[in-house]
C-alpha cells in the first residue's frame, strides 16, 4: 500500500491565478444602476416613471429649441420658417425676437450711442469686486474698490463729474476721521462728530432744525401756521453753504464744467436696471445688516429696541408694499416739484428690506459662537469694536455665508418685482413691451427662457462662489 | 434722525401742499415738459418701439397736448404705469395726464376725484372663438370654457352677461393678455374674452387668423379716455379741447398735411376760429392762438391717428365702428368752437 502512492502529486500551483472578473452584476455600470436606480422593485418603478417624465419633457422641449429660428423679422416669419424647414406641424422657438430686441433686454431705453458707459461701469465693478472676493488679488486694487461706486454712478447717470468727486471726498473724510480718531476720542464722541459731519456734508442742518422745530411746535401740522417761520431766511441763507457736497459740486461745475451727457432714470431698463438695483442693494445691505445684527444683540436699550423694531417691521411688510410706498406714497409727502429719483427710491427700499434679513442671518452666526470667544476677546483687553473686528465677526460671518448668499440671490431675483411699480425689469417690463409690438405679439416662452437663463448664470455664480469661500475658510479640518 | 427729517418734511409739505395744488399748466410750462402716464405695452395704443420711442393711439393724445401747450410734440416724458399704479400716479401728481385705456366709470369720476375729459375710444367686451366650434353668437356659448383675466371689470361683465341670459360657463382665469392668447391657442378654453380692440390685435397675430372669429355681441360699455385730476379745471379744459380739436379737424377735413394752409384759404368761420385765424380763442384757456394748429400737426387729426395706429391698414385692422364721426354713424362729436 505504501507504494500505492497517491497518484503523482505533482501538481502544485506555483503562482496565483489571475483574479476573475467579478460577476457582471457586481461591477461597472450594471452595479451602479442596480445600486442606485433599481435596488428594489419600488425604486425600479420610480426610476422608470422618472425616465418617462424626463422623456416627455425633453421630447417637447428639445425639438422646440432645435427648431428655433434666429433670423426673422416677425413672429409670423418665424412660424413660416419653422413650417418650411420642419413640416407644417413642427413647433419651433422664435429666438429671433430675443435677437431683435436684445439691446432692450440688456440696456432698456439707454441711448444706444452710450452703451459703452454701462458696459464700462460693469467692467469696473467686476474689477473692483475682485480684491474683495479673492485674497490672491493684489491689495492695491482696493483703491479701485473705493473709487468705483462713485465712478459707476457717474458713468451710468452722467452729468457733472464734480458731484461724484465731492461725494467721494466726503466719504473719504468721514472714513479717515473714524479710522484716525475713534481710538483717541472714544466711541460716543466719534459717533457724534461723525453724525455732525454727515449732516454738514450731505444735508442742511440749519434747515432741518428749523423744519423739525416747526413740525414739533405746530403739533405736526395741526396748527396751520409756522411758528418758526421768521427763521426761514436763516435756513435759506444756510442753504448757500450746506449741504457742503452739493454746493461745492455746483461751484466747481461753474468754474470747470466737466461732464458727460446726462441719462435720466426712465431710460434705464432690462438687466441694466436689475444689476444696478441688485449690486447696489447687495453692497449696501451687508454692512447695514451687520450693524443691525450687532444692534439687536447690544446691551444698550435704545439701540436694541430700535434695531429690533426696524428688523421686525421690515420683515413683517411685503417687499411689494414697500415698493409701492417708495414709488407712489412718497410723492404725496414730498414737497411738490421734488425730484427724488425713482430708481434711488427703489434701491433704498430693496436695501432696507434685504438688510433686515441679512441682520437675522448674521445674528444666527453670532449666536452660534461659543461664549468663550467673547470672553477671550475681553481677556485680551480688546474694546468692543476691536473684538468684533478681530474675533467675533470673522467667525460669525463665516458661519453665516450660506445664509447671506441665499439672501443675496433672493434679493437679486426680487429686483424683477419692480415691474409692478412701472419700472422696466427684464422679466415682465421689457417682455411686455416686446409683446406689445405687433410683429412679436403672441410670443410666450422665449423671453421667459432667455431671462431665466441669464438670471441662472448670475445666481449660480454667486452660489458657486459661496461654496468656494466656505471651502477656503474651513479651518477645523486642516 | 431719518425719521425726524421725514416728519419735518411731512409737516412742511402739508403747509406747502395747499398753495401748490393748482395750475398744472404753469407746472408744465415751467418744466417745459408734459408728463404723461401711458400703458407699458398695449398693441396699437401705447408701447415703445424698438428704439424706445413711445408710439400708439393713446400716445398721440399726449403728443397733441404737448404740441398745444409747449409747441413741441416731443416734449413729453412718458411714465409707464400699470393697472395698479395708474390712478395713484395721477392723484399724487407724478403725472399731469393719464392716457392709458382707462374706462370712464361713475366711481372713478366721483369717488377717485378724477375728470375724464372725453372718450378717445369707445371699446366694449367681446368674444373670440375658433370657427370649428360652429358658434355664431355669444348666446350659443352655453356651458363653454372661457379664458378671462382676473381682477378686471371684464370678469364681472362676463358673469353678468351669462346670468342675464341664463347660461352657465366655466372660467379659465389668466393673468395677462399673452397668457390668455397662449391658453386659447392651446385649446384650454373655447372662447377668449377681453376688450374688442384687444381681441382684434390677438386675432391679427394668430398663425391661422382665418380660423377664428370675433362674435358680434359686445357685452359691455368701455369708454376709454384721457384722465386729469379734479380741481384744476383749466388744465382739464386744455386736454378736453385739444382732443376735440383733433375730432373737429377730421370733421372739417383738416389734416396734418394741409393744416398750415387751410387756415388762410378756408371760408369756414368755425375752421378759422379753431386754427386761430379769427378771434382770441387760445387765450381763453391760457394758450396762444395757434395751439390747435400745432396739436393737429403733431400726429394728424383723429381719423389720421386712428388709421395710423389701429385702423384697417394696420395689422390690427380695427373698423371705425362707434369711433366714426357722428356724421358717419359713430359717436365722435366735437362741440362747436365758438
Amino acid at each position: 500500500m505504501a507504494n500505492q502512492a497517491m497518484p503523482n502529486p505533482s501538481f502544485v500551483r506555483q503562482e496565483m491565478l489571475p483574479p476573475l472578473d467579478p460577476p457582471s452584476s457586481q461591477t461597472g455600470a450594471v452595479k451602479w444602476l442596480r445600486e442606485n436606480l433599481f435596488s428594489t422593485w419600488v425604486n425600479a418603478g420610480l426610476t422608470v416613471l422618472a425616465l418617462a417624465a424626463i422623456y416627455v419633457v425633453l421630447s417637447h422641449f428639445v425639438p422646440w429649441v432645435l427648431h428655433g429660428v434666429w433670423d426673422a423679422s416677425s413672429l409670423g416669419e418665424c412660424r413660416e420658417k419653422v413650417a418650411a424647414s420642419f413640416g407644417p406641424d413642427a413647433v419651433g422657438a422664435c429666438f429671433a425676437a430675443i435677437k431683435d430686441r436684445w439691446h432692450q433686454w440688456v440696456f432698456g431705453f439707454y441711448p444706444p450711442e452710450l452703451y459703452w458707459r454701462p458696459t464700462l461701469a460693469l467692467a469696473l465693478v467686476l474689477a473692483a469686486l475682485a480684491p474683495v472676493l479673492f485674497t490672491s488679488v493684489p491689495r492695491q486694487m482696493l483703491w479701485l474698490t473705493f473709487v468705483t461706486p462713485f465712478l459707476s454712478v457717474w458713468l451710468l447717470w452722467g452729468g457733472s463729474i464734480w458731484g461724484p468727486v465731492f461725494t467721494m471726498v466726503a466719504f473719504g473724510i468721514l472714513g479717515a476721521f473714524v479710522m484716525m480718531f475713534s481710538d483717541r476720542l472714544g466711541g460716543i464722541t466719534t459717533s457724534i462728530v461723525a453724525i455732525l459731519l454727515v449732516l454738514a456734508l450731505f444735508l442742511n442742518p440749519v434747515g432741518i432744525v428749523i423744519s423739525i422745530g416747526n413740525a414739533v411746535l405746530s403739533l405736526f401740522g395741526l396748527i396751520p401756521w409756522t411758528p418758526l417761520g421768521f427763521l426761514e431766511p436763516l435756513g435759506n441763507a444756510a442753504g448757500w453753504i450746506f449741504p457742503l457736497v452739493k454746493n461745492m459740486a455746483a461751484l466747481f461745475h461753474k468754474i470747470a464744467p466737466i461732464g458727460i451727457q446726462e441719462v435720466a432714470s426712465d431710460r434705464f431698463g432690462g438687466f441694466l436696471l436689475s444689476i444696478t438695483i441688485g449690486m447696489t442693494a447687495i453692497a449696501c445691505s451687508l454692512p447695514m445688516g451687520i450693524l443691525l445684527a450687532l444692534g439687536r444683540r447690544s446691551d444698550m436699550f435704545l439701540v436694541k429696541t430700535l434695531s429690533v423694531g426696524f428688523i421686525e417691521f421690515v420683515r413683517g411688510v411685503p417687499l411689494i408694499t414697500m415698493l409701492f410706498t417708495a414709488t407712489l406714497l412718497l410723492q404725496y409727502f414730498l414737497p411738490p416739484g421734488t425730484n427724488f429719483d425713482v430708481i434711488l427710491r427703489v434701491i433704498i427700499m430693496v436695501t432696507v428690506f434685504s438688510a433686515a434679513y441679512i441682520a437675522e442671518v448674521i445674528r444666527g452666526g453670532l449666536a452660534a459662537l461659543p461664549r468663550g470667544q467673547y470672553e477671550a476677546a475681553d481677556a485680551l483687553g480688546l474694546n468692543y469694536w476691536q473684538a468684533q473686528r478681530h474675533i467675533i465677526m470673522p467667525q460669525a460671518l463665516k458661519i453665516s455665508i450660506p445664509g447671506i448668499v441665499s439672501s443675496f440671490i433672493g434679493l437679486f431675483k426680487d429686483t424683477t418685482l419692480v415691474a409692478l411699480v412701472g419700472l422696466l425689469d427684464p422679466l415682465q417690463g421689457i417682455t411686455k413691451i416686446v409683446r406689445a409690438d405687433i410683429t412679436w405679439k403672441g410670443l410666450y416662452w422665449e423671453p421667459y427662457l432667455f431671462v431665466g437663463f441669464i438670471f441662472f448664470i448670475f445666481c449660480f455664480g454667486m452660489s458657486r462662489y459661496s461654496m468656494y469661500l466656505e471651502r477656503k475658510l474651513k479651518r477645523e479640518h486642516r | 434722525m431719518k425719521k425726524s427729517v421725514f416728519l419735518g418734511t411731512v409737516a412742511a409739505t402739508t403747509l406747502v401742499a395747499g398753495v401748490a395744488a393748482a395750475a398744472t399748466l404753469d407746472d408744465v410750462k415751467a418744466r417745459d415738459q408734459l408728463i404723461c402716464g401711458v400703458n407699458v405695452g398695449l398693441t396699437g395704443f401705447g408701447a415703445p418701439d424698438a428704439s424706445g420711442n413711445y408710439q400708439g393711439f393713446d400716445v398721440a393724445i399726449c403728443k397733441a397736448v404737448a404740441a398745444a401747450v409747449l409747441g413741441d410734440p416731443a416734449k413729453v416724458k412718458y411714465v409707464p404705469t400699470t393697472g395698479e399704479t395708474r390712478f395713484t400716479a395721477l392723484a399724487s401728481g407724478e403725472v399731469d395726464l393719464l392716457v392709458r385705456n382707462s374706462t370712464w366709470t361713475y366711481s372713478r369720476d366721483t369717488d377717485l376725484k378724477f375728470d375724464f375729459v372725453g372718450v378717445n375710444y369707445y371699446d366694449g367686451q367681446g368674444f373670440m372663438v375658433k370657427k370649428a366650434l360652429g358658434v355664431s353668437s355669444a348666446k350659443e356659448l352655453e356651458g363653454a370654457t372661457i379664458c378671462i383675466q382676473t381682477g378686471t371689470t371684464t370678469e364681472l361683465n362676463l358673469a353678468d352677461f351669462f346670468k342675464a341670459n341664463n347660461m352657465s360657463y366655466t372660467p379659465v382665469t389668466i393673468q395677462d393678455d399673452a397668457e390668455g392668447q397662449r391658453q386659447y391657442i392651446a385649446g384650454a378654453c373655447d372662447a377668449y374674452t377681453t376688450d374688442a380692440s384687444g381681441l382684434a390685435a390677438v386675432r391679427a397675430t394668430l398663425p391661422d387668423a382665418a380660423e377664428h372669429v370675433i362674435l358680434p355681441e359686445i357685452i359691455s360699455k368701455e369708454p376709454l379716455g384721457p384722465v386729469v385730476r379734479h380741481g384744476d379745471n383749466n388744465w382739464g379744459d386744455i386736454v378736453r379741447w385739444t382732443f376735440y380739436a383733433l375730432v373737429a379737424a377730421e370733421e372739417y377735413g383738416i389734416t396734418s398735411a394741409n393744416v398750415n394752409d387751410i387756415g388762410a384759404t378756408t371760408q369756414n368761420p368755425e375752421v378759422k376760429r379753431l386754427l386761430g385765424a379769427e378771434g382770441e380763442y387760445g387765450a381763453m384757456m391760457g394758450l396762444d392762438q395757434e395751439w390747435a394748429k400745432r396739436a393737429i400737426a403733431a400726429s394728424g387729426n383723429y381719423g389720421e391717428i386712428f388709421a395710423a395706429n389701429i385702423g384697417e391698414s394696420t395689422p390690427i385692422a380695427l373698423a371705425r365702428g362707434l369711433n366714426a364721426l357722428w356724421t358717419q354713424g359713430g359717436l365722435m362729436y366735437a362741440p362747436p368752437f365758438r
